[in-house]
């Protein structure tokens, strides 16, 4: 038999066992003729094991239970729409109810400022890859950053005796000038956004002010000049237990 | 859940381990990998309505999964080298990059162009036939076959280059 008669791809197909039954008996014997390509083949079919013996062993992993079953809506479907549409979606948030915790509030919407804190919330905190722009390991960097740009001294609470860690945080834009935003997030992948404008309005200080759409709840409050706006997907009691943490934190 | 989406669901999970180890091989990235099944597993979610019932459905949700990537790499702007499919009688050759660098399987799979890479684990890992892995991957049989004897053959000879400077050293 030459050489020639026999394909390359043949050969593969012989060694994949997809060669049709009436060539085998020719390219068998080709191979026989030349030890040559039979070193070769006999190279491909150890590489191709190798190959299976190095990851096939992830098949024997437990698979994580995030990718067990249909994914539930992580954020319903309201959230969704403010991933998808973005700034459509801060008028959704006019019908926020509010009420004050504390007392003393009185129903009406949600400031504008911390609507946007909402909205900035849905968008970031479903990102996998980049949640953040500076992330927690360069905490000192990103605390310079933000108070730098919004011109006033930021301090990044600490959460973790309640569970949650610093992933990092962001520069964004507000509706009067840069603001900046912090995530946090617990062992279950949950996520908060802590939310950090300057307050131009003469406002010192307010209560704590509760607002909700869905399953986005959100406490907001002005303290020393500056808006803090404390967003997540947690229960009211558990939020409100963070939102004096911080408050703590801020007033030492 | 409907019952066919539960039905649909317990069929995923069953073939959720070996996307993930088509993900580990083709990312060469544990963390990458799982993000990549992740991905998938959403947008096999969504476009469930276009899965047609009694069709394949490990290589719908593996077509999936190399769009998902493919895309991914696009968006990073890694270094993707395009291959000319009529040059498939190209000799090759190690550069001088893979004798320096390759020390295993993984390595040398991490230096196979993509669209290399992927046919090769198709066959080798899935044992996908060369037309299941023409589908999957949207190509005609004949590239299939020429970008898998492209990829063994490139495999074959870093492998070569670097047990013949093994050799060397030894002496």
């Amino acid at each position: 038999m030459n050489k020639l008669e026999i394909t390359e791809a043949e050969l593969h197909a012989w060694l994949d066992g997809e060669l049709p039954e009436e060539h085998r008996s020719a390219v068998e014997s080709f191979i026989a003729a030349h030890p040559e390509d039979a070193a070769r083949l006999e190279a491909y079919r150890r590489n191709d094991h190798a190959l299976a013996g190095r990851f096939d062993s992830v098949l024997e992993e437990a698979v994580p239970a995030r990718f067990a079953g249909r994914p539930a809506p992580r954020r319903g479907r309201f959230l969704q729409y403010a991933a998808a549409a973005g700034l459509l979606v801060v008028g959704g948030f006019a019908g926020w109810h509010l009420h004050g915790v504390y007392g003393g509030a009185r129903p009406g919407d949600a400031p504008s400022w911390a609507r946007r804190a909402a909205v900035a919330h849905v968008v970031y905190s479903p990102e996998v890859r980049h949640p953040v722009e500076v992330a927690a390991d360069q905490e000192a960097h990103l605390v310079a950053w933000l108070s730098k740009r919004l011109g006033a001294p930021l301090k990044v609470p600490r959460l973790d005796g309640l569970g949650f860690g610093l992933v990092g945080g962001r520069l964004l834009p507000g509706d009067q000038g840069p603001v900046a935003q912090f995530m946090y997030q617990d062992g279950q992948g949950q996520r908060l956004t802590l939310y950090v404008r300057t307050n131009r309005e003469q406002i010192r200080e307010t209560a704590f002010r509760y607002a909700q759409e869905g399953n986005v709840r959100q406490f907001y409050w002005i303290d020393r000049g500056l808006g803090y706006a404390l967003t997540g997907e947690i229960s009211k009691e558990d939020l409100l237990k963070v939102a004096n943490t911080v408050y703590q934190h801020l007033n030492p | 859940m409907d019952r066919d989406s539960s039905e649909f669901s317990a069929r995923i999970d069953e073939l959720i381990p070996r996307l993930r180890r088509y993900a580990r091989a083709l990312t060469g990235e544990r963390t990458a990998a799982d993000d990549l099944v992740q991905d998938t597993l959403e947008r096999a979610w969504t476009k469930l309505h276009l899965w047609r019932d009694g069709s394949d459905l490990r290589a719908w949700l593996f077509t999936i999964m190399h769009n998902v990537h493919v895309n991914h790499v696009r968006s990073r702007g890694a270094p993707t080298v395009p291959i000319d499919d009529d040059m498939a009688d190209a000799p090759v050759r190690p550069t001088q990059s893979d004798l320096l660098e390759v020390r295993d399987i993984e390595a040398a799979l991490q230096r196979l162009p993509l669209e290399q890479r992927a046919v090769l684990l198709l066959v080798a890992l899935e044992h996908m036939s060369y037309q299941q892995s023409a589908e999957t991957l949207g190509i005609p049989i004949g590239t299939v076959m020429s970008r898998l004897a492209r990829a063994r053959e490139r495999l074959r000879v870093m492998f070569a280059a670097d047990a013949g400077a093994s050799l060397k050293v030894i002496k």
